[in-house]
């Protein structure tokens, strides 16, 4: 018997469609609705093929409306389906806002759980891509901060697929980010059919005493980046994927603080109420007297996401979060 | 454009039949049906206002003056259709079947009175304006997707149509041919706005001209104009013809809730006058008085079942256990995040043997 998992070289984007594809095929309860996500496939291609091979009742072209759309997907979560809805881009959702934040985040709790809504909101998120305005936002904070929801956000092909079914056969809302700027910039090995990563679970991805580097998303090469530089001048950086945005993985962030005492975290989000700002309450409540240093954020600044001409400004990069790890190690 | 959209009437005001097509709708048995559950309706209506102005329960919105609206069409679904209230449509959740308890539980500022009964498909009461309008497209097209013959009904008033839920629903509801029923009580007022400066149309009817839909104005006092009207949708709905609008022209006697003065923005004589002349229960004593069927002694009996009906349902509201505090934290998310566990051992803790 050939138990060996059988794995494929994916992209980010494509390890997106195949656990799309995975959940489409094992229940007719999983639906997809977006704006241009059947024939054309996503404006990202992370539907592509799905329409043909599921049908116009499964893949479903929407009209321009995030605010309707979402809001159908909730009437559908709540008959029994378990919609998946692309917004073409974060910067796009706002006028769905109060759709996902007074029905699809509390309907379970205004009803006591007699209404649920299993649906999973997916949106490409972030800058670094030169895409025109609007296109770039990273607001993850307007729904970590929404009791209801949750936030993942992978870095990964082999985490995209695993945390997306995950995503799916959760009983509640989830809101699944992906960064644009990582859909093709690598691949990964990702296995054929079905696996979960558990949502609420980060990941160490290097081991190192000396400081804790939390990122996300398309931040997680820059962190890497920045780690690897320390690493030649013999600082050795303990580098967390979050993964999940809410809940925190709270063991995985606090073990690791616990043992470096330096901590640097690194999102392109607007610093002020960001995941950030979360992360340092969460050390301070449950790490404080370990701490060697007060931990700093490399972050997007409290200005609109600029147009991309001046995106390389916004952006923290590897030297940015270089001299913040010299900082804490210096202080 | 009102002349595209003529007010549609089975009965007048004088209870008079006006459609002769109609004429075998009105039976004695329907008659008595719709009245008395419009008295049991308006009786819980004016009992929940002393409740409020007595403290027994929270700020409340009153529905008097609509009921005809409310009625008909819950009378017009069938058992496994859904139903999207707003937060002054419980006279309709009351008569498609909602626990009263649960109703009057709502208004006291708990979260049990959003829980239907068990296969009951009434949706919580929709408080921000017009977001439930892609609930019920949604909803709806679902039932389509699983090929059954049911259908939704989803209320609004004339201020939602304003808003741009109410236009993004519909479209979608119309694109997918949703078998839905979009019913528009157009009581003239969002709080102290006026339709004339709700909006520029004559109408709110002609707004399904742009979703190539069926649009319909009907008398929203006269119950026999709604419950026809609702049950042709339905019907349509039923057939994969998709959406119907609605739009039912009447009036609420009183202030958009408790908190409200409707005195400060509009003249309450007019109300007075137009419950004198177009209100829904008199006009069937009318036809009722017309037809020589009209029995003080029976309205007296049905008054005092209401009567007792509801103040049963306000014992019950008024027994029901205290505040739990466990619930805020319990439901929120099928299991509690390890945040959510935090905040409420710490807050239990705090209270003591309080909970």
């Amino acid at each position: 018997m050939n138990t060996a998992i059988q794995t494929k070289t994916l992209t980010l984007v494509q390890a997106i469609t195949d656990g799309l594809d995975t959940m489409l095929g094992e229940s007719k309860d999983v639906i997809l609705l977006g704006e241009d996500i059947g024939k054309n496939g996503g404006v990202f291609r992370a539907t592509d093929g799905l329409q043909e091979k599921y049908g116009e009742d499964r893949v479903v072209d929407t009209p321009l409306s995030e605010a309707g759309f979402v809001g159908a997907a909730i009437g559908m979560a709540v008959n029994g389906f378990r919609p998946v809805v692309e917004i073409q881009f974060l910067g796009f959702i706002y006028p769905a806002y109060e759709q996902i934040m007074t029905h699809a985040s509390r309907l379970r709790m205004r009803t006591l759980g007699h209404f649920t809504v299993p649906m999973v909101i997916r949106a490409p998120y972030g800058a670094g891509v030169r895409a025109p305005e609007i296109h770039c936002d990273s607001t993850e904070s307007l729904f970590t901060h929404m009791p209801g929801m949750k936030v993942v956000c992978p870095s990964n092909a082999y985490d995209a697929k695993g945390l997306m079914i995950a995503a799916i056969e959760d009983p509640d809302p989830v809101l699944f980010l992906e960064p644009m700027r990582s859909y093709r910039s690598s691949r990964g090995e990702v296995p054929e059919g079905k696996y979960t990563v558990e949502i609420g679970k980060g990941k160490k991805l290097t081991e190192g005493d000396d400081v804790t580097v939390i990122a996300w998303g398309a931040m997680i090469p820059v962190a890497m980046k920045a780690a690897e530089d320390m690493k030649q001048k013999g600082v050795q950086c303990e580098v967390l994927d979050l993964r999940t945005l809410y809940p925190i993985d709270k063991d995985l962030v606090i073990e690791s603080v616990q043992k470096t005492g330096r901590t640097v975290i690194v999102h392109e989000a607007h610093a002020t109420g960001g995941t950030g700002s979360d992360l340092i309450s969460l050390i301070n409540d449950e790490a404080f007297l370990y701490q060697k240093a007060p931990a700093e954020r490399v972050t997007g600044y409290d200005t609109p996401v600029p147009y991309f001409g001046f995106e390389d400004h916004y952006l923290p990069t590897p030297k940015r979060v270089a001299a913040a790890i010299e900082k804490v190690m210096k202080f | 454009m009102e002349k595209d959209f003529p007010i549609f009437q089975v009965m007048d005001q004088n209870g008079n039949i006006v459609s002769e097509d109609y004429k075998d709708l009105v039976t004695e048995e329907r008659v008595k049906k719709f009245y008395s559950e419009m008295v049991r309706i308006r009786t819980l209506d004016r009992k929940s206002i002393s409740l409020q102005r007595q403290g027994r329960i929270g700020t409340y919105a009153p529905f008097e003056g609509q009921e005809a609206s409310q009625v008909g069409t819950a009378l017009a679904l069938e058992s496994d259709d859904w139903m999207f209230p707003t937060y002054r449509d419980h006279g309709a959740a009351m008569v498609f079947g909602h626990s009263l308890r649960n109703i009057l539980l709502f208004w006291n500022g708990r979260n049990e009175g959003c829980v239907p009964p068990d296969g009951k498909k009434i949706f919580p009461p929709a408080i921000p304006i017009a977001t439930q309008i892609p609930h019920a497209a949604g909803a709806a097209f679902a039932e389509k997707q699983k090929d059954t013959k049911n259908a939704a009904i989803c209320y609004f008033g004339d201020g939602a149509t304003s808003e741009g839920d109410f236009h993004e629903g519909l479209n979608f509801a119309s694109v997918f041919k949703s078998p839905v029923v979009y019913f528009c009580q157009n009581n003239q007022y969002a709080i102290s706005v006026p339709i004339s400066k709700q909006m520029n149309s004559a109408t709110i009817a002609q707004k399904a001209l742009a979703y190539d839909i069926p649009g319909v104005r009907i008398d929203g006092n006269d119950i026999f104009a709604v419950f026809a009207e609702t049950e042709k949708a339905l019907k349509r709905a039923r057939n994969g013809e998709g959406p119907t609008l609605i739009e039912a022209m009447t009036w609420r006697y009183g202030s958009h809730t408790t908190a409200d003065d409707a005195s400060k923005y509009r003249d309450q004589g007019e109300s007075a006058l137009k419950r004198m002349e177009t209100d829904p229960l008199l006009r069937l004593e009318r036809w009722m008085k017309n037809e020589g069927l009209y029995d003080e002694a029976w309205v007296k009996e049905i008054e005092a079942q209401a009567a007792a009906e509801i103040d049963a349902a306000v014992q019950e509201m008024e027994k029901f256990p205290k505040a739990d505090p466990a619930v805020i934290f319990d439901y929120v998310f099928e299991k509690p995040t390890w945040t959510i566990e935090k905040q409420k051992r710490e807050y239990l803790e705090l209270i003591g043997g309080e909970a």
